[in-house]
């Protein structure tokens, strides 16, 4: 028998990768932190019946775009007393304070593009698998992925052209 | 190699390190501890802590405090073991402990002779249980043989059953197993080792 792995451990070792897909996906704001903390809840919920051989990683990005679709919904549903609704502030402290310019590329995506690349590149999801929560081909997830990560290159620019060669270059060491 | 494999090369590099600190994740795991116990869905609880004879964990379910391990015991195995035999639904969420915490506090610093928190003993059953609910019978700063403590719970044969119910109290410290010495009065075993087994009698006879 596969024995299954105290929770605490599912989030010391997923919890990142949650939060860089959700703020992917999201924005990097507190509608990123409950689409979180939504996420793990229902994982907890679900964990004792999860399948001893279940990808843990994929389940939870899966759960993490279901959530993140609940999240924007209640946020289209909430009345609107004033002209412009701003950001919440983060409940944890200011989040990303390291690639402001990454996260605001990240955020100019267009919508599928922008969750190609978070279930695939962040989330570490196949193409398959990024296709079958966003409807269409894996052919046009990827595409879609390729497109996103062309566009992020380009409006990244530089500091992030010489942040990839720095991380090269310690990879060479 | 094709525009889109360094594009997919320089994006998994870039993109996985986008910046999320420990303490980030530290604040929504907190979040979570609180929102599972208002749930209902936090089946154990657990917190690490400092006492003189070395670190302590505490575990409890919602019935009570069910175990506390010696770092010896090496709390990852006990956490395992933990999601084996109770459930896996397990946090580390210190709020459940308080008051736990604060009664081992307080015995360490001899404030505390007895404790006062619901206890689970569902890890264990049959004599070994009916053993361990005997034990806190046994006062602070007195000590019983194995032998002893057989007869009391009414099986003077089973002093070898005595032994290992002491030897598997999966609540050390404050299900005073570590008051059951020899009928010669040398130590015997215990689980958080004979130091922590002579530093706790220390303690209590010198209060």
């Amino acid at each position: 028998m596969t024995m299954k792995e105290p929770f605490e451990r599912v989030v010391a070792a997923h919890g990142p990768m949650v939060l860089r897909v959700c703020r992917a996906v999201l924005g990097v704001h507190a509608d990123a932190d409950d689409a979180w903390s939504e996420t793990f809840l229902a994982a907890l919920r679900a964990y004792p019946e999860l399948l001893p051989d279940a990808n843990v990683q994929a389940w939870l990005v899966t759960i993490a775009h279901h959530k993140a679709i609940d999240v924007t919904r209640a946020r289209q549903r909430m009345p609107l007393p004033v002209a412009i609704v701003p950001d919440r502030a983060s409940t944890i402290g200011q989040p990303g304070r390291a690639d402001p310019d990454l996260w605001d590329a990240v955020k100019a995506l267009p919508d599928k593009q922008r969750r190609c690349v978070a279930y695939h590149y962040l989330g570490g999801l196949p193409y398959d698998a990024v296709a079958e929560l966003l409807g269409g081909s894996a052919a046009a997830a990827r595409r879609a992925a390729a497109d996103g990560i062309r566009q992020l290159r380009e409006t990244y620019g530089r500091a992030g052209a010489e942040a990839h060669d720095e991380a090269q270059e310690g990879a060479g060491r | 190699m094709s525009r889109e494999n360094t594009d997919a090369g320089w994006g998994r590099s870039v993109l996985s390190n986008l910046a999320v600190s420990a303490d980030e994740v530290r604040g929504l795991h907190d979040r979570l501890a609180a929102s599972a116990e208002a749930e209902g869905m936090l089946d154990v609880a657990y917190t690490i802590m400092e006492t003189p004879v070395g670190r302590l964990l505490l575990a409890a379910t919602e019935r009570g405090l069910v175990r506390v391990a010696y770092e010896r015991e090496g709390f990852d195995a006990v956490l395992e073991t933990l999601a084996a035999r109770l459930s896996p639904r397990i946090l580390e969420a210190p709020a459940r402990l308080g008051v736990a915490r604060q009664q081992i506090g307080e015995y360490f610093s001899g404030a505390r002779t007895r404790f006062d928190v619901p206890l689970d003993l569902g890890l264990s059953s049959g004599f070994r249980q009916a053993v361990q609910r005997y034990l806190p019978s046994i006062g602070y700063g007195q000590t019983q043989s194995y032998k002893e403590v057989a007869q009391i719970v009414g099986n003077p044969a089973a002093v070898r059953a005595v032994g290992s119910a002491c030897a598997t109290n999966p609540l050390p410290v404050v299900v005073p197993c570590h008051r059951v010495l020899r009928s010669d009065g040398s130590l015997g075993g215990y689980i958080g080792g004979l130091e922590a087994k002579a530093a706790l009698l220390a303690l209590e006879h010198a209060a």
